[in-house]
């Protein structure tokens, strides 16, 4: 049994990392707009969502022009990247200032019921939008990058199986390395970073500091769903078929991967995200193996849920984050 | 007009004319139009219209019990579609019904539950499993299925496997507040749909994604309950019984608990409320109206399977109970109600219609625009915009009022005060 687990083991991080990168982003969004608002944005998820679909929708319009063939493949992925995040980014601009600004200081329940509602307009907007050009809410876009890349991984060791890769990976995972990098400077260097870190402090003081908070708010929005939007497409082009549905759980995921990571806390979201990939591909490939097929592949959601529920239970501030102590 | 409504709302009389004039024509018109889905409606509605009468409470009841267990069945028994109008009521029922219990969770507790149609499934999968030869793989004694006569008892017994659910998921999440609770009680609806639709291995328990079929109808005296419109007065019962309890609930010491909890944790701790107990307790209270319906919704489908059981579900129901008013038991009833009729007739009536439109050639609506695929784009419009504008919901929960110095004076004994009370909550 142990022998099956380890020849599959390079095969299961590399599909780990490429699932883990994309998770680490979309929680990026979820602990961004946590540690600002104290607001589990629910809608982030169909962010991600709408990303894929926009991305998806330029890339089959870029093939359709014949631009795809006559431009470097990697020039016309940075456009759509850049375009989607942009269009993502505004998206969430507007949705903070619809749905959750003018509910700032009414109770929780409240705002976390408009952003459900939200993600289930937006959910059924791409779904009729898609439905009205293609006939089918199911999109498969055009593919890209699906050259195979062989690991000899039984090179390093002999217990090892090789693992195959689309080149793809590799794209998400450098899109994704860089776009974290980024942010990270940002937040922690600029100016701009420092004023969101005062806001996420202390709102109020940081307003009596002349920071613009309304701006600072929006800026977060609009970074957490550019984030968001971009990995939607790094998701699109890895895995192929998207529907409007997808938002949802993995929207869920990442979020277990925020709060696994600490919510509010950056670096933590990106690991936590890494960590939940590797786990849920390790699950997926082994959880039938280990149980003699009790438990089939399809309970790899369980998984992460259940860790979900372990983390809340056990460690609610995560592995990285602060244990905050409510006073009345 | 508004003058004429001055006049209507002093005038009993007059009250009772009007309404009783409004359920006979629409008795009459569904009688006789039997097809018009609309005379239904009008005649339903006769019971909101009930509620804004200042008559007693004692004869709001009657006449609405009156209304829902001999006219509207007798007024639409007259033609064919005297099932399907039965199968709406019914639903409506089980909605409301389950409605009412995540109106303790979210209305009177404060807990948002996003994964409340768990235990819909759990009452239903609870009947359907031994109700069916399911139950022959891995029961080791007793013979399967079990006869419909049984159903009476799995009744209770949905309801407490359904409590005992809601307090295993309560223990956890206790630990976890607002926001968070949301995310956990989601996770645990996606957690019970994905084990029910793989429990098929080892052992066959659930019959996984194919569902159990032909479970058995309750039987009462050697009556089977087959069509809807037996299953109409099943419901009936059963939807009495809850709002009975519920009402009692409300105004009872755990209800009053559940209200501060509502409104500030920690200061209910320190008026020395139980917090675990109290929370624990509305799961449980409300988990086990959700588990009773459920086992009524597989007898009556006769089919359980896990695609009835997702979480636009468990948002339909919560888009009743914001719509009607969190927290309010006559507009929780009115959302449920609404938001039912609006998924099962208005939404389909529309895309039929629309279809012959476009048929005739009048119109050409695409088919992704077609109504009854709207359920999501309408149901997250109503959330955002009530919660944004009008978050207390159609119906808003009000609190009675006592009149202090009427206690004070001792003139009514404390049972006397009660219903003084009460009658101040309803009459406005």
């Amino acid at each position: 049994m142990i022998e099956h687990v380890l020849q599959t083991l390079p095969q299961v991080i590399i599909d780990g990392l490429a699932l883990g990168a994309v998770y680490a982003i979309v929680a990026l969004g979820y602990t961004m707009v946590y540690g600002i608002l104290e607001l589990i944005n629910f809608a982030h998820g169909e962010i991600f969502m709408t990303g894929a679909f926009v991305g998806t929708a330029l890339l089959l319009s870029f093939s359709a022009f014949g631009w795809l063939s006559s431009m470097p493949m990697l020039l016309a992925l940075l456009l759509v990247l850049v375009a989607t995040s942009i269009v993502t980014g505004l998206l969430g601009m507007g949705i903070e200032r619809i749905a959750y600004r003018p509910l700032r200081n009414a109770p929780k329940l409240i705002t976390l019921i408009t952003a459900i509602g939200i993600s289930f307009l937006l959910q059924d907007f791409v779904r009729f939008i898609t439905e009205l050009k293609k006939g089918n809410y199911i999109l498969t876009g055009p593919s890209l990058f699906t050259g195979q890349v062989n690991i000899s991984a039984s090179s390093i060791w002999s217990g090892f199986h090789d693992a195959s890769v689309k080149s793809s990976f590799f794209i998400v995972l450098v899109t994704a390395v860089v776009m974290m990098v980024t942010l990270d400077f940002f937040v922690n260097k600029t100016k701009w970073g420092m004023a969101m870190r005062a806001v996420a402090q202390d709102r109020e003081t940081a307003a009596l500091m002349s920071v613009n908070v309304n701006k600072v708010i929006a800026l977060t929005f609009f970074i957490g769903s550019a984030l968001g939007g971009a990995t939607g497409v790094l998701f699109a082009i890895q895995y192929g078929t998207i529907d409007p549905y997808i938002g949802f759980i993995l929207g869920l995921k990442a979020f277990t991967a925020a709060v696994l990571g600490g919510i509010g806390n950056i670096r933590g979201a990106m690991f936590g995200g890494i960590v939940l990939g590797l786990l849920e591909m390790f699950a997926a490939a082994n959880l039938p193996i280990v149980s003699d097929g009790i438990l089939g592949a399809e309970y790899k959601d369980v998984f992460a849920f259940s860790i979900l529920i372990i983390v809340l239970i056990f460690k609610p501030e995560g592995l990285f984050g602060k244990v905050s102590v409510e006073k009345v | 007009m508004k003058k004429w409504l001055n006049v209507l709302e002093k005038n009993k009389r007059l009250q009772a004319t009007v309404i009783g004039m409004y359920i006979a024509t629409t008795f009459i018109s569904l009688y006789l139009a039997q097809k018009s889905v609309v005379a239904f409606l009008l005649l339903l509605s006769s019971l909101l219209f009930l509620y804004f009468t200042s008559f007693s409470n004692r004869v709001k009841w009657v006449i609405g019990i009156l209304v829902l267990s001999v006219l509207l069945p007798l007024a639409a028994s007259q033609g064919e579609a005297y099932q399907s109008y039965m199968e709406v009521a019914t639903l409506v029922g089980i909605y409301i019904a389950m409605a009412l219990g995540l109106n303790i969770v979210v209305g009177l507790a404060g807990l948002l539950d996003l994964g409340f149609v768990a235990f819909f499934a759990i009452g239903a999968y609870t009947y359907g499993i031994f109700a069916t030869a399911q139950a022959n793989n891995f029961m080791p004694f007793g013979h399967y299925p079990l006869s419909g006569e049984s159903f009476w008892i799995f009744l209770i017994i949905g309801c407490i496997v359904a409590a005992i659910f809601g307090v295993l998921l309560g223990i956890p999440v206790l630990r976890v507040k607002g926001d968070y609770l949301a995310i956990v009680t989601l996770g645990f609806g996606e957690i019970i749909r994905i084990i029910f639709n793989n429990l098929d291995k080892p052992v066959n328990i659930t019959n996984g994604a194919m569902g159990l079929a032909s479970v058995q109808p309750p039987k009462l005296f050697g009556i089977e309950f087959m069509y809807p419109s037996q299953f109409y007065y099943v419901v009936l019962v059963i939807l009495l019984l809850t709002i009975f309890i519920v009402r009692r609930l409300e105004y009872s010491k755990i209800g009053r608990a559940w209200k501060a909890v509502r409104e500030n944790e920690i200061a209910a701790q320190a008026m020395g409320i139980p917090l675990v107990r109290t929370k624990l307790m509305a799961f449980a209270v409300g988990a086990s109206f959700s588990g009773m319906m459920g086992v009524v919704f597989a007898a009556k489908q006769t089919f359980v399977d896990p695609t009835s059981f997702t979480l636009l579900e468990s948002i339909t129901i919560l888009v009743m109970v914001i719509l009607g008013g969190m927290g309010s038991v006559p507009g929780v009833i009115l959302g449920a109600a609404l938001v039912t009729i609006l998924n099962l007739q208005v939404l389909t009536e529309l895309t039929n219609w629309l279809n012959q439109l476009s048929l005739s050639g009048v119109v050409h609506i695409p088919d992704a625009l077609s109504p009854a695929k709207m359920q999501r784009f309408i149901f997250g419009l109503i959330l955002i915009v009530f919660a944004l504008y009008r978050p207390q919901g159609l119906l808003p929960a009000k609190n009675p009022r006592f009149d202090e110095k009427e206690l004070k004076s001792g003139v009514t004994n404390v049972a006397d005060g009660k219903e003084g009370a009460k009658g101040v909550y309803f009459n406005g």
